[in-house]
């Protein structure tokens, strides 16, 4: 269903590609605009997320109100923080995979309250002070490339992974990769929750480590590298853009891990500086509700919620003040030398 | 009959009123001391766990090659989130140098100097910070860098929309508590105001439910508080008993008195009147027993009168026939009526009980009767019917005289009152009205009327059954 949408993307979207404009001082990644014919409002959007697997959420939304304009603005999560605490840019809604963030922009202030009978329909964790709602639930994968795995097994847990690689140094000597957890804010996160979970991460980090780890700033190029061949495994890889590449099926392989998988939680938050909040209020019910209802999950481009998290290897983040602890300076200067000394040998 | 008594109020409203006002009183009292409890209670356990998470991220501070370094546990601030979803900041500072945190958040200062308890090296405040109302708590712990020591302070802080959240909540229920404690106690007030009068109603009740000439003392049961009371009833009963026979005494011994030596007069001026030949002092003598009979007719009226007054005012009511008292009464009056050759004819003699005092009756029956004689002519026959009709019993009693000849009859039966056609008769005027009053008495009536046919008074006296 969300392909029928993609022949109207060319005709009714504008996309630039850049590294920096010049009238914001936080780095943009891509901006794309989806016109109408006659704009009567207009909704600034700022986001982590591929402008491509975004798209069809934003043209659903369209759909339901003709009359808004949208611009979608893609920025790493800590450009993203820039720009919102720092610069105050008038974005309407801040869309971020980078949860420690979004709480701390959220519990320093920079964030409005919303409420709705959508919003109520989140479970108690699946939102904070009525200000930060989640709107899917990824999992960090391990993916692989399963030619390069040919005549081995294929390893279910981390466990599995640290025997296998280090089993077969020389197959995988440079061949593995991870996020380079200095610059992605999805990778700290990631790291920073495996660490406090289980002392296995470190183990793995080590193994790999020694094996010469590729660092990569974002997922997409981590499944792209695995596809090529280029890598042979991706850990902590966010496995909804993993699973939306159908057309890499074959060769890459997603696993979530059986010890534990880390599920983090994509959300929403209205910032002070919003120009259009109740369009933003809009914005967020339409989010959740095609996260959560029948008639969403056509186009919802990422893995159905779950909102039963018993099953006991799941392990989604909490939202909450926790999440503050990893981004204080100290802290994160400590594990950083600790990931640095496991995975920088 | 009965005269106004002036109220001051009422005991049970009264009662009711103090009662419910001290309920309300105590469940406002209630309804404070909860929610100042409920305050206390929610302001220490926000300030414990503030307290446990400074005092974890404290216990993470260690000297490391001469630094200060601070790992804080992620428990020391998800612990926090896991009461309520409030804002959580911290600041850290070593030597009073801001190390890591917020470095605008205010330290909760030490208070006093030199404090020598254990909890020395702790202190809270609740301030502004961001906008809202926050509560800090500071910690401190002494570490000693290069052998020199050095304080580090811990400080976190937390918004309190939780706390007032949950204020907010346990007031409602404290609000519903008061208001609960108030009905209850209001109804138990009511119940009680109510109990507490019963008595005293019961009392009235048992009081004025009682027979004319029911004085005995109240005996049943009351509260101590109604003893007096009742015992001053009791004795007051015990008075109006003694002065009612005595009032009672007197009448039977003034008619007595009075009649007696009258009869003895008229006797022997009868006795003397027999021996006197002289037609001069004949004719003095009979004027002198008409006025002794006029005198002792006219006190016996009186005394009569005096007796029903007495008698309807207790009225006493015992079931009897009113024929058999009617033919009693003309027994009684033949004689006089024989004097003037007047016969008394039963026409009519339905009998019938009736609920009265017999002797007042007999006395209103006499009376009627008694001027039918006296204003009926010689050698003419007085009518007597005793018949039953809506739902009672009259007695007509019709004579062939001149009937009532004045227009306003029912000034005849005022007191001393008499017609323009008794010049001639000897009276007092208070035959009628003794008949009228003992017909009232008896929730009854008296009607004086001509007879249709051949003249004459047609005087009848109705009882109710
Ligand atoms: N049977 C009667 N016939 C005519 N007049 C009567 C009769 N009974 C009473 N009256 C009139 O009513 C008046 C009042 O009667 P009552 O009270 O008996 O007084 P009295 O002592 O004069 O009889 C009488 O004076 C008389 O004028
Ligand atoms: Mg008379």
């Amino acid at each position: 269903m969300r392909f029928t949408l993609f022949p109207f993307l060319g005709l009714l979207v504008t996309t630039i590609a850049s590294v920096s404009l010049a009238f914001e001082g936080f780095q943009i990644e891509s901006f794309t605009s989806y016109p109408v014919d006659k704009p009567v409002r207009q909704l600034k959007i700022i986001s982590t997320a591929d402008t491509e697997l975004f798209a069809p959420l934003v043209l659903a939304f369209q759909q339901k109100n003709p009359q808004i304009a949208i611009e979608y603005t893609t920025v790493s999560s800590s450009q993203l923080m820039q720009a919102i605490s720092v610069e105050g840019a008038p974005f309407d809604v801040a869309i971020s995979s980078a949860m420690d963030l979004q709480t701390k922009l959220a519990n320093d202030g920079f964030t409005r309250a919303y409420r709705s009978d959508a919003a109520n329909l989140l479970p108690e964790w699946g939102r904070w002070r009525d200000h930060v709602f989640s709107f899917t639930q990824e999992p960090a994968a391990i993916v692989i490339s399963p030619d390069a795995f040919s005549g081995l097994q294929i390893p279910k847990n981390r466990q599995d992974l640290i025997t296998v690689l280090r089993n077969n140094p020389n197959r995988f000597k440079g061949r593995v990769g991870t996020y380079d957890v200095r610059s992605s804010g999805l990778g700290y996160l990631f790291a920073t929750q495996d660490a406090r979970t289980s002392e296995t991460y470190w183990r793995l980090s080590e193994v790999m480590g020694s094996l010469g780890t590729q660092l990569y700033c974002c997922s997409s190029d981590m499944i792209e590298d695995v596809a090529s061949g280029k890598i042979a495994v991706a850990y902590n890889v966010l496995g909804s853009y993993a699973l939306a590449r159908k057309d890499l099926a074959g060769k890459i392989e997603i696993i979530a891990p059986a010890d534990f998988t880390t599920l983090m939680l994509r959300t929403a938050v209205i910032p002070t500086n919003a120009q259009n909040p109740d369009l933003a209020g809009d914005f967020i019910d339409h989010l959740i509700l095609s996260a959560l209802t029948e008639a969403g999950a056509s186009y919802y481009p990422f893995p159905k919620l779950v909102t039963d998290t018993s099953a006991t290897f799941l392990r989604p983040i909490r939202l909450g003040p926790g999440l503050l602890v990893f981004l204080d300076d100290l802290k994160r200067r400590r594990f950083l030398q600790e990931w640095e000394a496991a995975v920088l040998q | 009959m009965s005269t106004p008594v002036n109220s001051s109020g009422s005991i049970k409203r009264r009662l009711s009123l103090q009662l419910v006002g001290s309920a309300a009183i105590l469940a406002t009292i209630l309804f404070v001391l909860v929610l100042n409890f409920a305050r206390q209670v929610s302001e220490q356990s926000q300030d414990n766990i503030l307290i446990a998470s400074a005092t974890s991220i404290l216990d993470s501070t260690s000297i490391r090659s001469g630094e200060v370094s601070v790992d804080i546990p992620y428990a020391a601030l998800s612990m926090l989130g896991n009461v309520s979803e409030d804002r959580v900041f911290y600041r850290i500072s070593a030597a009073g140098v801001f190390l890591t945190g917020y470095s605008d958040l205010p330290e909760a200062k030490q208070q006093g100097t030199e404090q020598q308890n254990a909890e020395r090296d702790r202190s809270f405040i609740t301030t502004q910070y961001k906008g809202e109302s926050i509560r800090i708590v500071s910690a401190t712990r002494q570490l000693s860098v290069l052998g020199q020591p050095v304080d580090i302070t811990v400080s976190v802080a937390q918004t309190q929309n939780g706390q007032s959240e949950t204020l907010a909540q346990i007031s409602r229920t404290a609000l519903i508590l008061g208001l609960g404690f108030f009905a209850i106690s209001a109804a138990l007030a009511i119940f009680a105001a109510r109990s507490s009068v019963r008595p005293l109603h019961r009392l009235a009740v048992s009081v004025s439910r009682r027979g004319p000439k029911d004085l005995r003392p109240v005996q049943s049961p009351v509260p101590a508080e109604m003893i007096p009371l009742v015992a001053s009833l009791n004795s007051f009963i015990a008075r109006l008993k003694t002065s009612l026979t005595r009032s009672e005494d007197f009448i039977a011994e003034a008619a007595h008195r009075v009649r007696t030596p009258l009869a003895t007069v008229r006797v022997q001026a009868e006795v003397v009147l027999r021996r006197v030949e002289t037609q001069q002092n004949r004719k003095a003598l009979k004027e002198m027993i008409r006025t002794i009979d006029e005198s002792s007719r006219a006190a016996g009226q009186l005394l009569d009168h005096a007796m029903v007054t007495f008698r309807t005012d207790h009225l006493e009511r015992k079931s009897f026939d009113l024929a058999d008292l009617v033919l009693d009464s003309v027994e009684r009056m033949q004689p006089v009526a024989g004097m003037r050759d007047i016969e008394i004819v039963m026409e009519a003699c339905d009998p019938g009980q009736i609920l009265g005092d017999p002797i007042l009756i007999q006395s209103a029956v006499q009376n009627i009767l008694d001027n039918a004689i006296k204003y009926s002519p010689p050698d003419q026959s007085i009518a007597i019917n005793v018949q039953r009709q809506n739902g009672g019993i009259s007695v007509q009693i019709s004579d062939r005289g001149p009937g009532f000849t004045g227009n306003d009859n029912a000034r005849l039966t005022e007191r001393f009152i008499r017609g323009d056609n008794a010049a001639d008769t000897v009276g007092s005027g208070l035959g009628l009205t003794i008949a009228k009053e003992v017909a009232q008495a008896h929730g009854g009536n008296l009607s004086l009327n001509n007879r249709s046919k051949g003249g004459g008074a047609c005087v009848s006296l109705y009882f109710p059954f």
